[in-house]
């Protein structure tokens, strides 16, 4: 496959892995604990877990597992509502499969469908559209999640929905920003994160302008990865490269698809059907101001939150989960008293059990070879 | 061997075009039925006449062998037809598949059919052709069966359930607790093609691809496998939970580790491409002509040599091996020599966005 | 966060539509091509191209020379660790490099 293929190749990764310990060999004088470096985006954590990355890096250097998995922070309220709205006589549920078992404080998606919903699953919002054009008289509507990759796809479908006139397709929009998570992220006190290894496809919409306060204002390192093993490793490299000049910089891994400027078209999509939510709250991390978007006043017809009435009611989190603390790299997984035995996938307390993207869920299902050592 | 057939005693041509609920009411249109649909795709010789349960001659059997093999399994695919087979194919595959694997000689297979009201008698002939055909091409007979008509939303268009009987080889052994560290882990060919066309035969994805199911009966090639290698341990095929779900099981029934190397899993580039668009791991989809088998490791190479040499083998691959460490845990060699833990998974894998 | 994998236009699916079809290892799918289209320009102009596929729409055309560049850096990096291991080895072999490491417990 091109463009995959060569940047899977052993003999390359072999030479990235010498590299990055010949780094780890010089930065290890004086050193107490590992350099932290996170991952924001759950596509790599589930890259690094498939590749079996962790294992072949020195002791000195560890990933820490962020908050980018979607799926994983959306919060049980909002579940709820998907599940009221999906359990409507009239309508048709469409959703990325991975969010079908997002358990919600009674139910998940899943359980809903076995109730009797008629819930979808699709592979694009494209697809959710067509249903509402092959069945008039159902009302279709798109469970809306992701970051900012995730917005132009569905503000688009919005934009065709209103083109074209199909009345009967509306979005639940959970889209969340990823900028003012990581500000809140940097903000904590007693943050153990060293560098970043930047969101490749969130890059290729907004650019890698927006990252700049992390150097700017926190001085960390933050370099913009691709998706494949070797890019991870590649950009692995260059935040230890910073971290041993003394240097914070945005730097971009992921030229050949993420351009410096994003993609104006999407980035016009978005502005166009979006607009800030004052906050959203986040499963794990609680309410984050400005993280979360809506639809605009033009397009309040495809609102499924205005066109059904929601429930709306914020349901907490179990108190014994420790997600947030693992989220900001305080704790791991196997550190949470719940992990493994009241938190598993199959039935999952917290935020990061809930899919294969979270990072508790990826250490029960691929066993990081650490954490089992542990 | 001596295996009664059913044959039809008066074939009278069924002139509805839809199966309704008189065709299950136990009269004269059931009779029709069964004699112008089933006993017509399934009659043989006309040795037997058409009783309530086959009747075997046990001298006969025991030729074959000293042990008997029976099993069930019930299919419920979703579609019917899709690139590759039918349910039908599947029915009398997945039952023969699960026989040889215990190393039987499967002999006959029971097909029972619940039809929701309303399917069109072509569908239901076609499936029972699919089926004739695929049992003639194992070898065994369809020498039993049912038929039940429910109403519309009780069942969803046709189940099948067929159960089987086969003969164990005298002096074959085979298990999954029977694996022993230095065993060699085999495949018979290409992973992942049924999981993926039957996903994408749903058309929910709208996908386009030429990705056919490899739903076909195994018991030759067993054969011919056991022969290379008759100190073989275990066979299992892959079906539900791919090669994922059989190793996990092997490694914990046999206490012992079990390693698969990433590069050698044998898969065809559409599938991988299918796998890499839905975020699906190809180790967990879903098989139907794909045995896993471990043999010792001085039978290793006969073993993939004559998987190689049958039609349904030609791309079998040595997968991993069987270690003392870790028992009852899955590792496998990712290709750039790092690790990952195979696990079962809870559920159905499903497609993901990020 | 965001699956997205390579593919190439292979052909028009509906120039009023904005759709393309996309070629991912022999799987083709109809995708939206709004974010990597020249506005004004016929969608023509995008078969062949290499674009990131993300739920069904083309989100950014692959720029091959920068993808060279990438690969170029990292060939460098393979050829540093091997003139590295040469001079503390004396073998410049790469071929013989245990990618495969045991790693037990």
């Amino acid at each position: 496959m091109r463009y995959v293929d060569e940047f899977r190749d052993p003999a390359l990764a072999s030479a990235l892995v010498k590299e990055i310990g010949a780094i780890s060999a010089r930065l290890e004088r004086g050193r107490d604990r590992p350099f932290a470096i996170m991952e924001v985006c759950g596509g790599h954590t589930h890259a690094i877990f498939r590749y079996g990355l962790e294992g072949l890096l020195p002791d000195l250097v560890e990933f820490v597992h962020g908050p980018g998995c979607p799926v994983c922070v959306l919060p049980m309220g909002r579940v709820d509502d998907c599940v009221a709205i999906a359990e409507r006589e009239e309508v048709i549920f469409a959703t990325f499969g991975d969010a079908m078992r997002v358990p919600g404080s009674k139910k998940s998606l899943l359980q809903a469908k076995a109730d009797g919903a008629d819930v979808r699953m699709v592979y694009s919002p494209l697809d959710a559209l067509a249903l509402a054009k092959r069945n008039p008289g159902r009302q279709v509507v798109f469970f809306g999640l992701g970051f900012e990759t995730t917005m132009p796809s569905t503000a688009l479908t919005v934009l065709r929905a209103a083109r074209e006139g199909v009345e009967n397709f509306s979005l639940f929009c959970n889209h969340i920003t990823i900028i003012p998570t990581l500000r809140a992220l940097l903000e904590q006190p007693d943050l153990g994160i060293d560098g970043f290894i930047g969101p490749g496809h969130v890059s290729m919409v907004i650019g890698t302008a927006p990252y700049r306060f992390i150097a700017e204002e926190f001085h960390k390192p933050l370099v913009v990865a691709g998706f494949e093993p070797i890019d991870l490793l590649q950009s692995l490299l260059m935040v230890l490269r910073q971290i041993e000049a003394g240097t914070a910089a945005i730097e971009n891994q992921y030229a050949r698809v993420v351009p410096e400027h994003g993609n104006p078209q999407a980035l016009k999509a978005v502005e166009d059907v979006y607009e800030p939510r004052e906050t959203f709250e986040w499963r794990g991390l609680g309410s984050i101001a400005g993280s979360g978007v809506r639809l605009r006043a033009p397009y309040a017809a495809f609102d499924a939150e205005k066109r059904f009435s929601v429930p709306d009611v914020k349901v907490a989190d179990p108190s014994s989960c420790r997600c947030g603390e693992v989220l900001t790299g305080a704790v791991k997984p196997w550190a949470c008293p719940e992990f493994g035995t009241g938190c598993t996938p199959e039935t999952p307390l917290g935020a990061l059990m809930v899919s294969s993207e979270g990072s508790c869920a990826a250490y029960y299902q691929y066993g990081g070879v650490r954490g089992e050592a542990a | 061997m001596n295996i009664p057939v059913l044959t039809p005693t008066r074939r009278r041509p069924l002139t509805h075009k839809i199966v309704t609920l008189a065709h299950g009411g136990g009269g004269s249109a059931m009779r029709d039925l069964i004699d112008d649909v089933f006993l017509a795709a399934f009659s043989g010789d006309g040795r037997a006449a058409p009783e309530d349960q086959a009747r075997f001659d046990l001298a006969a059997l025991m030729a074959h062998g000293d042990r008997l093999a029976f099993t069930t399994d019930g299919f419920v695919v979703d579609p019917l037809f899709f690139p590759g087979g039918d349910i039908g194919k599947l029915a009398v595959c997945g039952t023969v598949n699960d026989l040889a694997v215990g190393g039987a000689t499967p002999v006959a297979l029971s097909c029972a059919v619940i039809i929701e009201e309303g399917l069109p008698v072509e569908t239901l002939r076609q499936v029972a052709a699919s089926m004739a055909q695929t049992a003639r091409a194992a070898g065994v007979a369809i020498a039993t069966g049912d038929t039940k008509v429910v109403a519309r939303g009780a069942c969803d268009k046709l189940f099948i359930t067929t159960t089987g009987i086969g003969v164990v080889r005298r002096g074959l052994d085979v298990g999954i607790d029977r694996a022993r560290p230095g065993d060699v882990l085999l495949v018979n060919g290409l992973l992942g093609d049924h999981g993926a066309a039957i996903l994408n035969a749903r058309g929910d994805l709208a996908l386009e691809t030429a990705i056919e199911s490899d739903c076909a009966p195994l018991n030759g090639l067993i054969d011919t496998l056991i022969k290379a290698a008759p100190g073989i341990r275990m066979m299992r095929d892959a079906t539900r939970g791919g090669v994922a779900a059989v190793v996990n099981e092997l490694a914990e029934a046999s206490a012992v580790g079990v390693r698969l190397r990433e590069l050698s899993l044998p898969m065809r580039a559409e599938v991988m491409g299918f796998c890499e668009i839905l975020g699906l791991d190809p180790l967990y989809l879903a098989n139907e002509g794909k045995i896993l088998a471990v043999v010792p490791p001085e039978e290793a190479d006969a073993a993939l040599a004559a998987l190689r040499a049958h039609p349904l083998g030609r791309e079998a691959a040595i997968i991993g091996a069987v270690t003392a460490q870790r028992p009852g845990r899955v590792v496998m060699q990712t290709r750039f020599g790092g690790e990952r833990i195979v696990d079962m998974l809870v559920g159905d894998q499903l497609p993901r966005i990020c | 966060m965001c699956l997205g994998i390579p593919g190439q236009i292979v052909a028009v699916a509906d120039e009023d539509a904005m759709l393309c079809v996309v070629d991912v290892s022999g799987v083709r799918r109809a995708v939206d091509v709004v974010c990597v289209a020249e506005p004004g320009a016929p969608l023509s102009d995008l078969v062949g191209a290499w674009v990131l596929v993300h739920v069904g729409f083309a989100m950014s055309r692959i720029d091959e020379e920068e993808a060279a560049a990438t690969l170029k850096v990292l060939t460098e990096i393979g050829e540093a660790a091997a003139e590295m291991e040469a001079l503390t080895q004396g073998s410049v072999d790469l071929g013989s490099v245990d990618l495969y490491p045991a790693r037990t417990q």
